[in-house]
């Protein structure tokens, strides 16, 4: 059947190959990719079910099984209790169940992790966007302000808001809150870059020239283009996220007790790493783990969207 | 001339900054529900007692009059009190009415623990992660490449305590002689205070120098690619003498901003590390602080921190403009 139409084939854009399943094909044929999104999946299926799965054995991360303990505290039993009920063995001290303690700890992680995030990549995107399109004296005050902040003891601050937060503001939103607040000026600085290059091309120009408001550019324009960005700076941000609640928490100063949280298990375990190891290994490895997937998640997904920064 | 005039420039920046940086703290910590002087008073804490506290403390004053106070406390000192005076010599960060003490003289006392972990880590962690990243970049794709490169993912995504415990039982229980907690000031004993570091610094460095091998390795194969590394092995220059003189000085500079930039960070690997080796230096000082929620002390360690970095950072970028030339003539 042919049709004509005005338009000449010779001058159709050619489809980019950029799409959202070019993508896709790309990262599943990226074994690393693969792994580490599954590692991603699993341990957000693991929180988002932690009710479920820890309703297997029917333990929850709060009740005492002091007769699990012999009398110094310590699990009785292979692996630090390691069986069928427990199947990563109990706390040292109190019996809690470490499994369920690792599961919602996972919970605690990825809430505080991902929405600091997001947070941070609002803020980021917001002064990155204006502050490279508009340029100006707003720009040179926000460029120097996140030069300042970039390199900031960010965790000093941290530590030190932890001192004067309220008794009865509820700890992992303020956590993931301060969190978020301090981690913008990374993305910030690459969104800027960004749309400081999309400002000189020329469907931007053509837009300004038809008449189109600035922020019309801005959403319709410039946003969509720093999309891909965003995305990459997005899974890259989030161990870091991830790490400094765990630190937080490790120091005593983050989320408090019982609220399961990985960091702060780690930190009680030192103290018994000689006599139950299996008390460190289980929130150690899940942190370790967690972070290295969306670290490799990150560089899989930045390869994929940059073939120029490709290394495998 | 240039340079004067670009180093005073810049000075003037870093003092409008720490002056930002002092109202946002200083803001921060006041203007939110926690009364210092109702802690500091003590029990039976009467109505008349906390005026009393309120006004020695100087907290009675608005927010602003407090940081102007503060800020002049830094530069000429400060006495609390009228007739029962309490003195706080210059730089003045504070007075804990806690303990009794001064802020400056309380970091005086724990600040030399944290520079030593930072400071051998540093250069533990530079000349490794540098070293590991060029090597890997030279034998590009190769097993070592290969190595280098799954070490420094994993060690990127280990949080330095895990590393520092990890440090512990791999290298501190099986060399029994090697210490795994406290600190030994340097002017007390060089050998010990060497010895005393040895753990914390490979646990910091084993994280960071993981950064600093990606980044090297990235910026060399970057560089070694460009035509002046052509023109350059053209004209007769040993492979060696390329390498070292062309690639890696280039190389190095975004290295040499990174590292800039991570001094908070490194700050910080510092402050955990000293937990895991029960170290007393100012991250547990601070921590204390804030178990104790001891205002003046958590403000004015804060505050230094924050001058601290952003000071060492303006020396840092002038040791960049040293050593890129375009900067320099720029």
């Amino acid at each position: 059947m042919t049709t004509t139409t005005a338009v000449r084939d010779d001058l159709a854009v050619p489809t980019r190959k950029t799409g959202f399943r070019t993508l896709l094909g790309k990262l599943a044929r990226d074994p690393w990719a693969v792994a580490s999104s599954t590692t991603i999946v699993v341990f957000v299926l693991a929180a988002v079910f932690a009710d479920q799965l820890t309703g297997i054995t029917g333990n929850d991360p709060y009740t005492y099984h002091q007769d699990l303990l012999d009398a110094k505290g310590q699990p009785t039993g292979w692996g630090g209790g390691i069986g069928a009920d427990h199947w990563f063995g109990v706390e040292p001290l109190t019996g809690r169940d470490l499994f369920a303690i690792v599961v919602y700890g996972a919970r605690t992680s990825l809430f505080i992790g991902i929405s600091a995030t997001v947070l941070s990549v609002l803020i980021g995107t917001i002064v990155g966007i204006t502050s490279g399109y508009f340029g100006g004296w707003y720009d040179r005050i926000v460029s120097r302000g996140v030069d300042v902040m970039f390199g900031f003891p960010t965790l000093v601050f941290l530590i030190a808001l932890m001192a004067i937060i309220p008794a009865d503001v509820p700890r992992p939103p303020f956590i993931a809150l301060v969190i978020g607040l301090f981690g913008w000026p990374g993305i910030s600085r690459i969104v800027r870059g960004q749309a400081l290059a999309l400002r000189e091309r020329n469907f931007v120009v053509a837009s300004k020239a038809m008449g189109a408001r600035s922020w019309r550019i801005v959403l319709g324009q410039v946003l969509p283009n720093v999309g891909a960005t965003i995305i990459v700076v997005t899974s890259i941000i989030i161990p870091g996220m991830i790490a400094a609640e765990a630190a937080l928490s490790f120091l005593g100063v983050g989320v408090t007790p019982p609220t399961p949280s990985w960091g702060r298990t780690i930190g009680d375990a030192v103290l018994w790493v000689r006599t139950s190891p299996m008390y460190l290994v289980f929130p150690g490895a899940a942190l370790f783990l967690i972070t290295l997937a969306f670290n490799l998640f990150g560089d899989s997904l930045r390869d994929a969207l940059d073939p120029r920064t490709a290394r495998r | 001339m240039n340079f004067l005039r670009y180093l005073s420039f810049r000075l003037l920046g870093i003092v409008i900054v720490l002056l930002i940086i002092a109202v946002v703290t200083f803001a921060l910590f006041y203007l939110l529900p926690s009364d210092p002087a109702r802690l500091a008073c003590g029990r039976p804490c009467t109505d008349a007692n906390l005026e009393k506290v309120r006004e020695y403390m100087g907290v009675d004053q608005p927010w602003f009059v407090q940081l102007v106070e503060f800020l002049k406390g830094i530069l000429f000192g400060r006495t609390f009190g009228s007739t029962v005076t309490v003195e706080c010599d210059a730089p003045c960060f504070g007075y804990s009415f806690l303990r009794n003490a001064s802020v400056t003289d309380l970091i005086a006392e724990r600040f030399p623990a944290t520079a030593s972990i930072a400071l051998g880590a540093a250069i533990l962690f530079l000349v490794t992660g540098v070293l590991g990243g060029l090597i890997a970049s030279l034998r590009r794709n190769s097993v070592i490449d290969r190595g280098i490169m799954v070490f420094s993912i994993a060690g990127i995504s280990t949080p330095v305590y895990l590393a520092g415990i990890l440090v512990i039982l791999i290298i501190g229980f099986t060399l029994r002689w090697l210490p795994t907690s406290g600190y030994v000031p340097f002017e007390d004993s060089p050998i010990e205070w060497f010895s005393h570091l040895i753990l914390p610094w490979v646990a910091v460095a084993i994280v960071s120098a993981a950064v600093y091998a990606r980044l090297t390795r990235s910026e060399m194969l970057e560089v070694m690619s460009l035509d002046y590394i052509r023109t350059a092995r053209a004209k007769g220059l040993s492979e060696g003498r390329v390498i070292a003189r062309h690639g890696l000085r280039t190389a190095l500079l975004p290295v040499v901003t990174v590292f800039g930039l991570d001094l908070g960070v490194l700050l910080g690997g510092a402050v955990i590390t000293e937990r895991v080796f029960a170290i007393p230096g100012m991250g547990s000082l601070l921590i204390e602080a804030v178990g104790a929620v001891d205002i003046q002390l958590i403000v004015g360690l804060t505050m230094f921190a924050a001058f601290l970095v952003v000071t060492l950072n303006l020396v840092i970028d002038l040791v960049y403009g040293l050593l890129d030339p375009r900067v320099r003539m720029g």
